[in-house]
């Protein structure tokens, strides 16, 4: 089920004044898999999500996005929001970011902003009432429709979505990222603050969206029950810098990632090493 | 005067209990608080003599009477107050629930046909009909404002900019070229959506209280810039602009007149009518667009920019343009009702635009409830009805009127129709509490 590279990150480096956050980061992230990004807090996680959805310019380096049908797409040269218009590039944030006043079904019809405003003639045609921009958004709202079911939340539709429990604004805040069609989505710490059976869901509804939907996706994650049961390929980071890269079994026994995360010194990588191999 | 000065803060716990003796002892305080304050201010007085010399007079009757007041008002305000503050609370309508939409359902269409029947039953009375053309030139600007505070949640301090850039295109295509009313207004429309785009493209990453210092500066600079370009606005002496025409029929007594033309008798009134239903349409068209624009994906762009513009933009919404369609299409209502403001008076001048027009329009808008426009009407007829009914009492008008302002920001910190009503629904429509909703006042964006 893999494929060609979706994502290619190449010599990745951003710099803030004297604060080197990533370092010569290189990865790919293949066609229809799960790719993970792991690593202690302040490894460079976010910022990379940043330079991938074009919040943050890279000091150094190339993003490079290709479409199944073969458009290809330079990131770093894109303002943040054609990356999310024609890269397809949709991002979901570590602290939830609803439209809070809004209701559900509205977050979703305005993820739909690109072919809705294509549909109503630039405002002009939709506010002389145009039969095509009625339709437009009829199916605009089926695809919402869609999406609220997938993520159970079809029966609160007309509700605010600053009035939702906290699991379900993380719910939605994926279903909002799947309403504009992403090539790749990326997730930032979805499973943050969700209980067990939430997040055994939460396995369920990202396996979906790659196996039934063909989309890659790119997670932050903290929850290790979530990373290795879903994740086709994860990359560890630390102090941004790489300090792994594979299959989830392969990194699940990697001396420098339980360093990483246990904190030892240096010189201690090796023995621990030599532990978890006998 | 009787101002009662604030119980200390160990004695509010007892106030709550009603306890007799605590309300005396508060009133105690207050009334020495008032005495140590007035004493050198009301008790002690230095006046000019006949020689020309200071004398010194005291006034110990007046500052007793001052602090006895003081210490009843204070001793009544302890015992009453809760209570009165129960009353009040319950006396005053929650914003929340079914009822607000239920009034604003049948109030929107009350509205609307008493607007329309004003000049029937104010036809003799040009005072009235002036005032209610005033009304709705208001309720057309809060509008307008609305857009880009309410809805795009914008701070716009400088709105009278539009307003101006609205009147001024008026009377000058008017005196420099002869054009007519009916071709200028949408040209002043157009000029001053322009203007908005011009605003717009410096302040784009501006959010808040910076956006509302820079606007409130451009607000200033347009008003200055038609006060000393005297060659060509006439600066401080103003320009005169011509009253508009009933398709070509000017309201006057002559033979092609109006009047004569339908075989009426001549009367001022008419005209006066006749602004006065331009303006309800022009009005009535703001609030269509602006109903139809929320239902449309610009609408929603608006009102989600409001709510958060990181997400906006990682959902692929070009937020610049958005922005500045905020500002162009608000810009545009506030020039047409500018282009009429100055039809309407046959001059114009820069002391028409000063900062405290900005400032009434944007008290009606955050009154009326931000993105509301039933609330933006009934705002700008509050507000401008309450300033002619206090007009006799010239001095305490403003008082009046903070205090007024004051009292619905404590009671109705959202203004007086603070739910929003979501602009599509799949089930049924409920109204979003204004809990939950953004407003304009929110500080600059952190980053994701």
């Amino acid at each position: 089920m893999s494929g060609a590279p979706v994502l290619a990150v190449e010599h990745l480096t951003m710099r803030f004044g004297g604060l080197t956050a990533v370092t010569d980061l290189s990865f790919a992230a293949r066609t229809r898999e799960i790719t993970a990004l792991i690593g202690p807090n302040g490894a460079g996680k976010t910022t990379l999500f940043n330079c991938i959805t074009g919040f943050y310019k890279p000091t150094v380096g190339r993003l490079q996005l290709r479409h199944p049908g073969g458009a290809s797409f330079l990131l770093e040269r894109m303002p943040e929001f054609r990356i999310a218009k024609q890269a397809r590039v949709a991002r979901t944030f570590q602290n939830v970011r609803l439209f809070a006043g809004m209701t559900l079904l509205e977050n979703l019809l305005v993820a739909q902003h690109n072919p809705l405003m294509l549909a109503s003639g630039f405002t002009v045609l939709g506010l002389l009432g145009s039969r095509a921009y009625a339709r437009a958004e009829a199916a605009a709202i089926d695809k919402a429709r869609y999406w609220l079911d997938r993520v159970g939340l079809a029966a609160r539709a007309d509700d605010a979505a600053g009035a939702l429990p906290y699991g379900a604004q993380r719910r939605l805040e994926i279903a909002r990222a799947m309403c504009t069609d992403p090539v790749l989505l990326c997730l930032d710490e979805p499973a943050a603050g969700l209980n067990s059976r939430e997040s055994a869901e939460l396995n369920e509804f990202l396996r979906a969206i790659r196996d039934q939907h063909g989309i890659s996706i790119l997670l932050i994650e903290h929850d290790m029950g979530v990373v290795m049961e879903i994740s086709d390929r994860i990359v560890v980071l630390d102090y941004g810098v790489k300090i792994a890269d594979g299959a989830p079994d392969a990194v699940r026994n990697d001396a420098k990632v339980i360093a990483a995360y246990l904190g030892v010194a240096d010189e201690e990588v090796e023995s621990i090493g030599a532990e978890v191999d006998s | 005067m009787s101002e009662p000065a604030a119980p200390p803060p160990e004695a509010a716990s007892a106030d709550k209990r009603l306890d007799g003796l605590a309300a005396v002892k508060d009133a105690a305080v207050a009334a020495l608080v008032a005495l140590g304050l007035f004493i050198l201010l009301i008790g002690i007085r230095t006046e000019q003599g006949p020689s020309g010399a200071l004398v010194f007079t005291t006034r110990f009757t007046l500052l007793a009477e001052i602090v006895a007041a003081v210490f009843i008002g204070s001793l009544l305000r302890s015992l009453l107050w809760a209570r009165a503050a129960a009353l009040l609370a319950r006396l005053l309508p929650r914003s929340d629930g079914a009822m607000a939409a239920n009034v604003s359902r049948y109030l929107a269409p009350v509205f609307v046909a008493f607007a329309l029947v004003v000049p029937i039953l104010f036809y003799r009375n040009s005072y009235a009909l002036g005032l209610a053309s005033l009304i709705a030139t208001y309720t057309m600007l809060g509008f307008g404002l609305n857009i880009v505070v309410g809805l795009a949640g914008l701070l716009d301090l400088g709105y009278v900019a539009f307003y101006a850039v609205g009147a001024y295109s008026y009377a000058l295509l008017a005196h420099y070229y002869g054009l007519s009313f009916w071709s200028c207004l949408p040209l002043a429309g157009i000029l001053a959506a322009f203007a908005g785009l011009l605003l717009g493209f410096p302040v784009l990453r501006l959010r808040g209280d910076y956006l509302a210092i820079v606007t409130l500066g451009f607000g200033e600079i347009i008003r200055l810039i038609l006060l000393n370009w005297q060659d060509f606005t006439g600066g401080p002496n103003g320009v005169s602009a011509p009253h508009p025409t009933f398709f070509g029929l000017p309201f006057t007594a002559a033979d092609n007149g109006f009047a004569a033309t339908f075989g009426l008798a001549y009367a001022p009134a008419q005209r006066a009518v006749f602004l006065y239903y331009v303006i309800v349409a022009l009005a009535l068209l703001t609030n269509w667009v602006t109903l139809r624009l929320r239902r449309l994906p610009i609408g929603r762009a608006w009102e989600a920019l409001r709510e958060d513009e990181i997400a906006c933009r990682a959902l692929g919404i070009n937020t610049t343009t958005t922005k500045l369609t905020a500002f162009a299409m608000g810009a545009m209502f506030g020039g047409v009702a500018g282009a009429f403001f100055a039809t309407r008076l046959g001059f114009i001048s820069p002391e028409s635009f000063t900062f405290s027009e900005s400032a009434f329009v944007l008290a009606i808008v955050v009154l009326g409830g931000m993105g509301s426009q039933l609330g933006v009407a009934i705002a700008a007829t509050a507000m401008l009805g309450g300033f002619e009914l206090f007009r006799e009492f010239e001095q305490y008008r403003m008082l009046v009127f903070g205090a007024a302002m004051v009292a619905v920001m404590i009671y109705r910190p959202r203004g007086l129709v603070s739910t929003r009503t979501p602009s599509v629904f799949l089930h049924e429509r409920k109204l979003v509490p204004a809990a939950v909703v953004q407003d304009a006042r929110a500080g600059p964006e952190t980053p994701p």
